[in-house]
């Protein structure tokens, strides 16, 4: 914030990419160093403490199982990806859309927004069956909205936030500019608001992906990766349905990280960005 | 024509009168300070005459017209204690912001930020973001975005008081070859009676419940002033002018308390 005073004595923030990219990499190593370390452990704890391989089988058995059947997983987990990528961008959206209303208009917003927090009570995932009812269970729309519906509730909270915490004195600069409404929105509260709206779509990312598998749990064609995990387990194939939850995992992560560099690329006034 | 004029205002927040029956002129190339304690409505009053805040009673004239339409014509500049910059955008366009909003044309508002960045001493600066710079960098930006436009008045509400004595002298000092460079009328809030001394033509004293002149000090130093000026016996003349003016105005015990009471 422009209220503390950190001294900058040379002109422009240009760094090094280099360097930045040499930095990033150092700050990985510790986290790289627990996941190897997790990952051996694992793999020696299983024939050391004889855990069933139904219960959990070692990681390079699930590597195996997973390279051996990438073709098909991987198409699963994009079939997947593609339901929650939809309810993503159809949640996220309306969430943004109906913040920016329920911030130009106040009243608005006090009447709607304690239903709309007894709303984010209601188990969502509970209504996935009910989704695949209303839609055909073997298309995408019952998924998409499950996805859709789990992503609306952190973005809405979180623009909205953003939209109304501007500093006082910033609406006042505006006021004394002169600027309309669609002025104030645009040059003050929208950027205001972009940081909240990131961690909210980060965090909607992640639950995009999980309304899209447990819908799919409920019901789907067997080429996505919910449908594909429950069958396996129910033929006691639990090497494959641990393939299953990896990829899951990759697809989730590679989405997370896809937000989070969306971020950095427009937010690159903010200090945290160059730290 | 004086360029504001403030007839018999009064500003009522619920039960507390933060301004009564204010009246003051201000004449084109004035630089007026007003100075007194917290809560006697010397900010309100600035805010009044930027319409920031409309007035119970009474009436603000700006340039002629109501302060309403000043406001909308862009006739004035504001500067906040806090840089008030947004994070979001660089030094330049941070200064090019008003003008963006009074639909300049590109190529016109880059030579007048150009300018601008060359009248506060931040050429160089013009991309970088407001937290790379410090606190009194940020407040030079702040007044070339405030000035960015021409406006006939500019208002600060104690723009330094959140700086360093040594920040606020340098700036203090800048303030006033800005102020000759740009030729406008400054209203300036400050609680510094040595700041108010030094860069006034006049300096009206204010005091508390209800918020009202208690007076108003001439200040006859010559222009241009200097570092030397604060070493005049001139000055130290007027500083306990002033002071003693804010005393007198806060030792007033009856009025304020048929006040409390009322």
């Amino acid at each position: 914030m422009s209220s503390t005073a950190p001294v900058a004595v040379q002109p422009a923030p240009g760094r090094a990419l280099g360097q930045l990219v040499g930095r990033r990499l150092r700050d990985w190593v510790p986290a790289v160093v627990v996941l190897v370390l997790a990952i051996a452990a694992w793999q020696a704890a299983i024939p050391l403490f004889h855990i069933h391989k139904f219960l959990l089988p070692q990681p390079s058995t699930i590597w195996d199982t997973f390279w051996s059947n990438r073709g098909e997983l991987l198409r699963a987990g994009w079939s997947t990806f593609e339901e929650a990528l939809g309810g993503f961008a159809i949640g996220s959206g309306l969430a943004i859309l109906v913040a920016l209303a329920l911030a130009r208009w106040r009243p608005l917003g006090r009447a709607f927004m304690p239903y709309a927090i007894a709303a984010n009570a209601v188990p969502i995932i509970a209504f996935a069956p009910i989704a695949n009812a209303w839609f055909s269970p073997f298309s995408k729309s019952s998924k998409i909205v499950i996805a859709a519906v789990l992503c609306f509730f952190p973005v809405l909270v979180n623009a909205l936030r953003g939209l109304t915490s501007v500093r006082p004195e910033s609406l006042e600069l505006m006021h004394s500019y002169a600027a309309g409404q669609i002025a104030i929105f645009r040059r003050v509260r929208i950027p205001n608001a972009l940081p909240f709206i990131f961690t909210g779509l980060k965090v909607s990312s992640v639950l995009a992906m999980i309304g899209a598998i447990v819908a799919e749990y409920f019901g789907g064609t067997l080429g996505d990766l919910g449908t594909l995990i429950r069958s396996q387990y129910q033929v006691f194939d639990y090497p494959d349905a641990w393939a299953g939850i990896l990829v899951a995992c990759l697809y989730g992560i590679g989405f997370y990280l896809a937000i989070a560099l969306a971020e950095r690329l427009t937010l690159r006034w903010q200090p945290s960005t160059f730290d | 024509m004086s360029v504001v004029h403030v007839d018999q205002v009064t500003k009522r927040f619920g039960r507390l009168t933060a301004l009564q029956e204010i009246d003051l002129s201000i004449e084109e190339g004035e630089f007026i300070s007003l100075i007194g304690p917290s809560g006697c409505g010397k900010s309100t009053l600035l805010r009044v005459m930027g319409d920031l805040t409309d007035t119970t009673e009474g009436k603000v004239i700006v340039n002629g017209k109501p302060a309403r339409q000043a406001r909308i014509d862009r006739d004035y500049g504001i500067v906040f204690q806090d840089a008030t910059l947004y994070d979001w955008r660089t030094v330049s366009k941070n200064i090019s912001l008003p003008l963006e909003l009074a639909r300049w044309d590109r190529k016109r508002r880059a030579a007048r930020v150009q300018e601008m960045l060359e009248l506060v001493e931040l050429d160089g600066f013009q991309d970088n973001y407001p937290w790379q710079l410090s606190g009194g960098m940020q407040q030079r930006v702040s007044i070339a975005r405030a000035l960015s436009f021409d406006p006939a008045l500019l208002l600060m509400d104690e723009p330094f008081g959140a700086l360093d004595e040594m920040t606020r002298e340098r700036l203090n000092m800048e303030l006033l070859r800005i102020w000759e460079h740009s030729g406008s009328t400054v209203v300036f809030v400050t609680h510094s009676i040595a700041e108010a001394v030094f860069l006034s033509t006049r300096v009206v004293v204010m005091s508390p419940r209800p918020g009202r002149i208690s007076s108003v000090v001439q200040i006859d130093l010559p222009q241009p002033r200097t570092a030397a000026t604060r070493e005049e016996p001139r000055f130290f003349e007027l500083v306990t002018e002033v002071r003693e003016a804010l005393h007198l105005g806060a030792d007033e015990p009856g009025r304020e308390r048929t006040e409390a009471t009322a």
